[in-house]
């Protein structure tokens, strides 16, 4: 009976004041809200970065202090980093979409989710308060013994936003897996289970097992600063390193938990503009379960310059070596899923092809910094700096814009428009490789990250990432716009416009409240696209 | 009447198909988050490890200033509470709801003994000097070792007011006839967590209290 009256209901029109949305416990609503709160830190840490590239086009420190510096880095970091990369993909492309492929009416625990949402924003309340209150000015990594004892910024408020904004990834992460092991669809083994629900769920292994050492770390970073002594207090014997020690072991894994979700995202994307099946499916969805494991098994690589053991260090770059094989997997899969096949370039298949190039060239910079030797070079350098931007901004995030206009029409019910979305998927492509690839080589050549001013010959290279920057901040600019546009514009899409794979492709665009009318069930592997044309 | 044939006959919550199905999800949620629970009392037992490797003397030195006897005391009442957790749990299951209740208020007194004795502790230890910072009795080992102490101690004593704020919740709603015997998961998965609770009581005892005492 209730089946009956939700049919032609979308979980849009399921009421619309204000406190229907704050109490809402479906996940499709979640990730709108999710969807808000994100693109609001994105375009706050966004404005960070605007001060520092300005900053940089001259040699002169003369648009921040030495300290007004260090607080656009640490805010920008903190904000990408925590409120903006990690939760991005998982929050809300998972959050709408976990279910409907697995084809359940909601998560496990709707009134979870809702809750991770509310810490989120009460982490976020305390970055602000942070922001407004005068900043913070250690780096996002927060190293002792600057940051216990001799920081005179508001370090305090934001450990606190961390700590807390640390507890809504995990209830999310719980969310998943218990959803993913519980609720799946009559006939969906694991083994045909869509990439991006692999890959959800291993980064919400990570979640849960990395996270709660953040948090045990940022306590002790508190509790320092209160008792004006601690175990990271060389003073009275306290080790520094073992600060870097606890932090990597969960920031290592971070960048997973960044990239993982990023990876599923192409894998479906791949797929449908290509019209096949991926390419060594268990392959795929056995390497990302590796990367997820060694992850955790290669922190002491951001530690090479910090005078732990020799042996120490070639262990962990040897096992840093080993995250490039289930990498290059992934790489040379879908590279084969290409081969043969009816691609075309939509702008969603834009942003997958830049994801590949941006990723493979991170990835394989990343190889030069597992080299010991080469690392004690380019440590602290630019050099860094690009590697990291490669994989965190130019994948995950390129991943991130792909997967939000792939899954638009479903989302809203309308299609956005597609000129428009490929010229800001290339034109983002190009503006970061011109922002970030002359950073390679300004750290090649020496110049160390997290200084205001630097010497006049990097001028050129600095000047050549700031333009480029600007175009990139151009094309962040651009999506909101059609976006938007197109929610009241847009053409009507139907249930499947790309005629994608998928379970979540069987319900309406928008899905109703209950998702489908009648528990789907999985009858073919994923990405039969043989079968489907 | 109607409250009661409702408990009576539990429906699934929203997702799940059948109540089978929403024990194991619950069950398995609280075990995730017991496993994370885990690993951030690990964080410090790692920090504590680090310390005892480079200062053994110092911790020998300074487990001897922590109290064994009052420490012994808050085993036992947690030890005891915990299993009168499970029979409260029994009891609801074999439906005797007002045993029930009052096992649970049980659960929530001990939870506060062990809470009102642990700060006697603290107090006594700070009278003593032994509060890391300005004016600390002791060596630089000796302070991380409290240092440690109290952090971990610290948490724990939240842990153990939440499970307590949990108890007495339970208890009322049980007064207000919500979980029937045969659909429970709130009072199973909270008992869980005071097991857990209890737990790691056992691992900081065994590390700040007995690991070679003199």
């Amino acid at each position: 009976m209730s089946d009956a009256t939700t049919v032609d209901h979308s979980y849009l029109d399921d009421g619309n004041r204000l406190i229907d949305w704050l109490t809402t416990r479906d996940h499709k609503r979640i990730a709108i809200l999710y969807a808000l709160a994100i693109a609001g830190f994105f375009f706050l840490g966004g404005a960070a970065a605007v001060l520092i590239r300005i900053e940089l086009v001259t040699p002169a420190g003369d648009l921040l202090s030495a300290e007004g510096y260090a607080k656009a880095f640490t805010i920008h970091g903190v904000i990408m980093v925590w409120f903006f990369l990690i939760p991005s993909i998982p929050a809300t492309l998972g959050n709408f979409l976990l279910p409907l492929m697995i084809g359940a009416r909601d998560l496990a625990f709707p009134r979870l989710n809702l809750w991770s949402w509310y810490v989120y924003v009460i982490g976020g309340l305390f970055t602000l308060a942070t922001l407004i209150a005068g900043g913070v000015d250690t780096g996002w990594t927060f190293y002792t013994p600057y940051s216990t004892l001799y920081s005179n910024s508001y370090v305090m408020l934001a450990v606190c936003g961390v700590f807390v904004v640390g507890f809504s990834s995990i209830f999310t992460a719980i969310n998943f897996i218990v959803s993913v092991h519980t609720l799946r669809a009559p006939g969906l083994g694991w083994f045909r289970l869509p990439l991006f629900v692999w890959a959800l769920y291993a980064t919400s292994l990570v979640i849960v097992l990395a996270t709660p050492v953040l948090t045990t770390v940022l306590a002790l970073i508190a509790f320092e600063r209160i008792f004006g002594v601690g175990i990271f207090d060389p003073l009275i014997g306290g080790d520094p390193l073992l600060f870097q020690h606890l932090f990597w072991f969960y920031s290592h894994p971070a960048v997973y938990i960044m990239v993982l979700p990023a990876m599923g995202v192409v894998s479906e994307l791949i797929t449908c503009f290509a019209r096949r099946r991926v390419f060594g499916y268990k392959f795929m969805a056995w390497s990302i379960l590796a990367i997820a494991g060694l992850g955790f098994l290669v922190w002491g690589h951001h530690m090479f310059v910090s005078g732990q053991s020799t042996y120490a260090s070639m262990v962990f770059s040897a096992l840093s070596y080993l995250v490039a094989i289930p990498s290059a997997i992934k790489v040379f899969n879908w590279t084969a899923t290409l081969h043969k096949g009816q691609i075309s370039f939509e702008a969603p298949m834009l942003y997958a092809l830049g994801f590949i190039g941006l990723f493979l060239f991170g990835g394989l910079t990343g190889l030069f910094l597992a080299a010991t030797a080469l690392d004690v070079h380019l440590t602290d350098t630019y050099f860094v700096v690009a590697h990291f931007h490669y994989i965190m901004v130019g994948g995950a995030v390129m991943a991130y814009m792909g997967g939000i206009h792939f899954w638009w029409p479903k989302i809203t019910g309308r299609l956005y428009p597609e000129s428009w979305a490929r010229f800001a998927a290339i034109l983002m492509f190009f503006g970061f490789n011109i922002t970030f690839f002359p950073q390679y080589l300004l750290g090649m050549h020496g110049m160390p990250r997290r200084y205001h001013e630097y010497p006049p010959e990097f001028q050129v290279l600095n000047v050549l990432s700031s333009a480029g920057a600007s175009i990139l901040a151009l094309s962040y600019l651009l999506p909101p716009c059609y976006l938007l546009w197109s929610l009241r514009r847009g053409k009507r899409a139907g249930r499947n416009p790309w005629r994608a794979a998928g379970l979540e492709w069987l319900s309406e665009s928008p899905p109703p409240t209950h998702n489908f009318e009648q528990q789907p069930r999985a009858t073919r592997e994923a990405y039969a696209y043989d079968q489907l044309d | 009447m109607t409250s009661s044939t409702d408990a009576c006959e539990p429906r699934p919550a929203l997702p799940f198909a059948s109540l089978q199905q929403q024990r194991i999800a619950g069950r398995f949620g609280l075990w995730l988050f017991l496993g994370n629970e885990i690993l951030f009392f690990g964080g410090f037992v790692i920090a504590y490890a680090q310390g005892r490797w480079t200062h053994p003397d110092a911790y020998i030195a300074a487990s001897a200033h922590t109290d064994l006897l009052l420490g012994g005391i808050e085993s036992l009442v947690l030890l005891i509470s915990s299993f009168i957790a499970s029979v409260a749990l029994r009891s609801l299951m074999l439906d005797r709801r007002r045993t029930a209740i009052r096992l649970l208020l049980a659960v929530a007194v001990l939870g506060l003994l062990f809470l009102g004795l642990h700060g006697k502790e603290w107090s006594d230890e700070i009278h003593e000097h032994l509060l890391p910072g300005h004016g600390f009795d002791g060596s630089g080992g000796e302070q991380l070792f409290f240092f440690i102490y109290y952090v971990a101690t610290g948490f724990h004593g939240l842990h153990v007011l939440i499970g307590v704020v949990l108890m007495a919740v339970l208890a009322q709603r049980l007064g207000q006839g919500r979980y029937s015997a045969r659909h429970h998961p709130a009072v199973e998965l909270s008992i869980l967590y005071w097991h857990l609770v209890d737990g790691v009581w056992m691992l900081l005892f065994t590390l700040f209290y007995l690991v070679d005492r003199t």
